[in-house]
């Protein structure tokens, strides 16, 4: 089988592209290059997995049969290392080269380690693949652990202390910011989750920055937070973050521009001719801005493989309307989901809030020049899709501003001619 | 593919279709047992939106590019290789709503199966069936199920 | 003042074993007879305002409503109904005209059921409509004196005689004029579009044309009332025929009166009358005081039709009904359209619905008699009008001589009308009669014209079993055959005036 669209990553983006290929091109030679040996997962899915709430079945985010339905030659645990976009050839560490005609870069992100004092003593870990939930789970079992430190209360840190909540680790969480969440969540929004966080029992510390972690024999003892105080602890798990994983783009001397991550269009092409990066590792246009942003985000990953697959293909792509901010965070059982700008409105925006203690309940819509940029819900978050979709389109929403936070508002609300749209509308796409 | 449409200008908002497809997604099957025991735990996937006379009943539009399907974390929500339906596989479903962030119709919704207690719920297009519940029940033809 | 004598007339209730609290009926009933109670979550009814008309237990999805007539009896009076106590009360506490609507509930006899058809045995035998051909088709108009037929240059036989325009009839039933206004736009869209379905033809009473109703004007008789709505040169050419209403049966010699708040901007376009306005039906049309004068109208209809469309002239049966039958008919009107005792309306004085005219049996029998005597039966085809409830009806009316029906209240029925007789509320809970948006889209057009169609088709097919029965294997053979038809418990004098014999004889 020759190699005509060689993919490296086997996660979202990746799996994505080699879908829309397929849809197209039946039977083009795929190649898909992985650095973790195992089948297609989802790696959202490492926090259920660490609580026990997901089996290794339950991983797969695709069935089994993946590679071979889609007659996909998997070369997986094998890390590319070097690309000659010229000589359109990917070397891999253990010496292996590939060619191809059309290459998607799909490698993801790379957690965030800040260079602290005793970042490498054993017991600390990233959180962001399948193998990090298993040696943390490991690493539990070992060692009797009894108390962690999560650094970092975005989703990542959030999801990992819920996980080590559910299998009996007393969890603290340090945060830089003043808040949890506090890129998606704004003020209110926040003191919501941070309140289902410590009815589960978790310790939260915003506003504090962690300065080194303290270690006895080689071994996590403690995290010590500015100031001095120290959080005895025997695991600490680092979030703060993850970057696009760019490494492989950046061996082509420039031939495939990285800025924060690899530049793409939109279609998902980098500055070198044939070679397309979609997912956390690419910086694309964002919807709201325009500019170009990396945003770690799963959809975003989804959707920019399936245009860069479409792509690779020859065939016609599909509009891309640039990523768009947005995350649905369940924080220990309460529903979050923030899209767009809505933590940090702009100071010329117009917001709506509602809050319904008792609930809880909290729903804010920040608009600009009538139109919808942002919406946050805590609690009741029915139909959050229908502010998603106002976002994307753009639609001017004055005449229904008043209805937007009521209780009855719904498809219904919105005006005739996008109602319409929704309501009969097949292939909608906003 | 055959789907689901409104028809506004004679839905009467007498919500039997929700009824109905309540029912149809019971564990009992029986009108009377399911909407008095399961009603609160089996959310229909057709819900009924008024106001005066501007009534319509609203399900999922099972679109060709489906942002719930790109947005599933789990793969649960996938396409019916037959029927051509967007369903939710509530075994695998973990909950996390990211389908409900992105469907512009607020067609998914928070729903009590699974082994959790709770995943994703929406219409399924009554599971292959010739015609949907709702449709068959609704008394004014305002929903039908076509190619178009 | 609250109405304090006039008890309920239903009593509504709800079987809590199967009630689910799913509050269908509170969203139906535009009476407001069901709320629901938030407070203890609770569904209740207060049957005071009940019009029984059904929508209710008809959509409960579990059949826990039942209706039935009030329970609270008046001490037993021969002549004081219960009925005519309330409507003193009524009367008492209104002072003002007491409204009904459809046709009279009262129980004049209904000749139709005292008279049988005959079946053939034997000799003459019968034919099996599902192998022969059974003839339906009917045409409508004048029919010359005579026929007379010439060799052409070619060498065929054709007809020299000039044939004066006809309506072909699929089926001997036409939808009776109800107006848009009247009924909702649903309702006249589907009566339209069902005419138009079954090759029949569909009234549009006095209120004009919605202009997208023009699309069916070929399958439309459009009328000319005393009010003169909508009427123009182009509504009168755009429609298949032309009626001139002189009467209703429910309401002989009354006009009528559509409420200002009931005429809409298009309802206004419509019968080209300003918004708001009142549209009042004068009881007389005021150029129209002698068959001379209405022989003026029939033929200024025909000038501007270029005598194109046979134009009919509608009456009430009233007394002297063949006589003025007989006028109109050599008033050159080509279709007689007579409306009898029983014939429905939107709203009507309930003292004139239930006390005015006579039974369109004997109006039919006495005209059809009357026009033959005069010689003159050929001149114009006779419709018979005011409840036909079935097959069986239509075809005792054509065995008295009518060429065709109107029927009003069936079609209403067939698209749901539950004969609550309240139109002139306005609050019709089957979206028939009544204006309001909330209500009208209950009627969905496709459902309706569907079922229009459905209830012509059956009515046909068994109209063709009963042809058969009789031998007969075209409805001319049977179109004014008396002796198809038996009475059964009349007076020898009724019998004489229908022109048919005891059964037995
Ligand atoms: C714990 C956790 C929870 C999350 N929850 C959410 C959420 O709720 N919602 C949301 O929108 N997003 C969430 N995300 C983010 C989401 O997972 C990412 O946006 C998404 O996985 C990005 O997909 P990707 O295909 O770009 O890359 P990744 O999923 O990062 O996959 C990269 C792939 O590339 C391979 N690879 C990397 N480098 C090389 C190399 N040099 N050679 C060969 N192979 C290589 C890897 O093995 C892997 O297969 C979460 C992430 C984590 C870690
Ligand atoms: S059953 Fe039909 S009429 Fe009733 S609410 Fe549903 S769609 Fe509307
Ligand atoms: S809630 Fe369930 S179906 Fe929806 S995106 Fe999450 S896992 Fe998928």
């Amino acid at each position: 089988m020759d190699t005509r669209h060689l993919i490296i990553g086997n996660s979202v983006a990746a799996v994505a592209a080699v879908e829309a290929i397929r849809e197209v091109d039946e039977t083009g030679g795929i190649v898909m290059v992985s650095r973790e040996p195992r089948h297609v997962y989802s790696r959202p899915l490492i926090s259920y997995w660490l609580a026990g709430k997901v089996d290794d079945r339950r991983m797969d985010w695709r069935p089994r049969s993946f590679y071979d339905e889609l007659k996909v030659r998997a070369v997986l645990g094998k890390e590319a290392v070097r690309l000659d976009a010229a000589k359109h050839v990917v070397e891999l560490a253990d010496g292996g080269r590939i060619g191809y005609e059309k290459l998607l870069i799909a490698t993801g992100g790379t957690p965030i380690v800040p260079r602290i004092k005793g970042h490498d003593a054993a017991g600390v870990f990233t959180f962001t693949e399948w193998a990090d939930a298993e040696r943390v789970r490991d690493f539990i079992r070992q060692r009797k652990v009894g108390r962690a430190v999560v650094v970092g209360a975005g989703m990542i840190g959030v999801k990992a202390a819920e996980a080590l909540a559910g299998i009996g680790v007393k969890v603290t969480v340090v945060e830089l910011a003043p808040r949890v969440l506090a890129a998606a969540l704004d003020e209110p929004a926040a003191r919501l989750a941070a309140g289902a966080m410590t009815e589960a029992g978790v310790e939260l510390r915003c506003g504090a920055e962690v300065e080194a972690v303290v270690a006895r024999e080689r071994h996590a003892a403690a995290v010590r937070l500015k100031g001095g105080e120290e959080l005895p602890c025997e695991l600490v798990v680092v979030a703060v973050g993850v970057a696009p994983n760019a490494q492989l783009a950046r061996t082509t001397a420039g031939a495939v521009e990285v800025d924060r991550g690899v530049l793409v269009d939109d279609l998902m092409r980098t500055t070198a001719p044939d070679v397309y990066a979609a997912g956390d590792v690419a910086q694309g246009r964002e919807a709201l801005s325009g500019t170009k942003r990396a945003i770690p985000i799963w959809p975003g990953a989804f959707r920019q493989g399936r245009i860069a697959g479409l792509g690779m293909a020859g065939a016609e792509p599909e509009r891309y309307d640039g990523a768009l901010v947005m995350n649905s965070v369940s924080v220990f059982g309460l529903p979050t989901v923030s899209v767009g700008v809505a933590a940090q409105p702009p100071g010329d925006a117009e917001v709506l809030v509602s809050e319904n203690a008792g609930v809880p309940s909290y729903r804010k819509v920040v608009l600009k020049g009538g139109r919808i940029i942002g919406a946050m819900l805590v609690g009741d978050i029915d139909r959050a899709g229908i502010f998603t979709g106002l976002i994307r389109s753009g639609t001017d929403v004055s005449s229904v501003k008043e209805l937007l936070l009521t209780e009855q508002f719904g498809v219904l609300s919105l005006p005739a001619e996008y109602r319409k749209h929704v309501v009969a509308g097949a292939g909608i796409e906003v | 593919m055959k789907r689901i449409y409104a028809r506004e200008e004679f839905c009467l908002g007498c919500r039997l279709c929700e009824i109905h497809c309540l029912v149809r997604h019971s564990k009992s099957k029986k009108l009377i047992k399911a909407f008095r025991k399961e009603r609160g735990e089996v959310v229909p996937g057709v819900m009924v939106e008024s106001a005066g006379h501007v009534t319509f009943a609203m399900q999922c539009r099972h679109c060709d590019t489906a942002p719930c399907l790109e947005a599933c974390i789990t793969g649960a929500m996938h396409r019916d290789k037959k029927t051509g339906a967007v369903i939710c596989d509530a075994d695998k479903c973990v909950g996390c709503w990211m389908c409900v962030m992105v469907c512009p119709a607020g067609a998914v919704r928070r729903g009590k199966d699974g082994k959790e207690g709770k995943a994703a719920s929406k219409c399924d297009l009554c599971a292959g069936d010739k015609t949907p519940v709702c449709v068959l029940n609704c008394p004014n033809e305002a929903i039908v199920y076509e190619e178009r | 003042m609250r109405r304090w004598l006039v008890q309920p007339e239903f009593k509504v209730e709800r079987d809590l074993e199967r009630c689910i609290q799913c509050q269908v009926c509170v969203r139906q009933c535009a009476n407001d007879v069901h709320s629901y109670d938030e407070e203890d979550e609770q569904v209740s009814s207060d049957g005071a305002c009940c019009v029984g008309c059904h929508r209710c237990a008809t959509l409960c999805p579990t059949g826990a409503i039942s209706i039935s007539r009030s329970q609270l009896e008046f001490k037993p009076n021969a002549n004081w109904t219960p009925e005519s106590i309330r409507n003193v009360y009524k009367q008492a506490e209104g002072g003002g005209v007491l409204l009904s609507a459809m046709g009279t509930d009262r129980p004049w006899r209904v000749y139709w059921d005292h008279l049988l058809l005959n079946a053939s045995q034997v000799t003459n035998p019968s034919i099996d409509p599902l192998r022969e051909p059974m003839e339906l088709v009917t045409y409508l108009g004048r029919k010359p004196d005579q026929i007379r037929v010439e060799r052409g240059p070619d060498g065929k036989v054709r007809l020299a005689t000039e044939i004066t325009p006809q309506l072909k009839l699929q089926t001997p039933i036409m939808f009776s004029a109800m107006s848009y206004g009247s009924i909702s736009y649903n309702a006249s869209q589907a009566l339209a579009r069902a005419a138009k379905a079954a090759g029949t033809f569909a009234n549009t009473g006095e209120g004009g044309l919605h202009p997208d109703f023009r699309q069916y004007a070929s399958n439309m008789i459009v009328q000319v009332a005393s009010g003169r709505f909508g009427v123009d040169p182009d509504y009168l050419n755009v429609a298949a025929a032309v009626e001139i209403k002189i009467g209703q049966g429910a309401k002989p010699g009354i006009g009528g009166h559509l409420p200002g708040e009931k005429v809409d901007a298009a309802i206004s376009r419509t019968r080209m009358i300003p918004q708001g306005s009142d549209a009042i039906s004068p009881a007389p049309h005021h150029d129209i005081y002698s068959i001379e004068d209405l022989r003026q109208l029939i033929y200024a209809i025909k000038e501007t039709t270029q005598h194109r469309k046979p134009v009919s002239v509608k009456i009430a049966a009233v007394h002297n009904v063949s006589a003025i039958a007989s006028g109109a008919v050599r008033a050159g009107a080509d279709i007689v359209a007579i409306d009898g005792l029983r014939g429905g309306t939107g709203a009507a004085p309930t003292t004139i619905r239930d006390n005015v005219g006579i039974p369109i049996e004997l109006a039919l029998a006495a005209v059809d008699s009357r026009l033959r005597e005069e010689g003159i039966r050929n001149q114009a085809s006779i419709v018979a009008a005011g409840s036909f409830r079935s097959a069986a009806d239509v075809a005792k009316a054509i065995a008295l001589g009518a060429d065709a029906v109107y029927i009003g209240t069936s079609a209403c029925v067939a698209m749901g009308c539950h004969l609550c007789q309240r139109c002139y509320t306005g609050k019709c809970n089957w979206g028939i009669a009544t204006q309001d948006p909330f209500l009208t889209k209950r009627l969905n057009p496709d459902v309706a014209t569907r079922r229009l169609t459905n209830l012509l088709r059956g009515w046909s097919l068994e109209i063709k079993e009963m042809l058969g029965m009789m031998g007969v294997n075209a409805i001319e053979s049977l179109r004014g055959n008396r002796e198809h038809l038996r009475a059964v418990g009349l007076s020898d004098r009724e019998m004489v005036i229908l022109g048919v014999k005891p059964a037995g004889e």
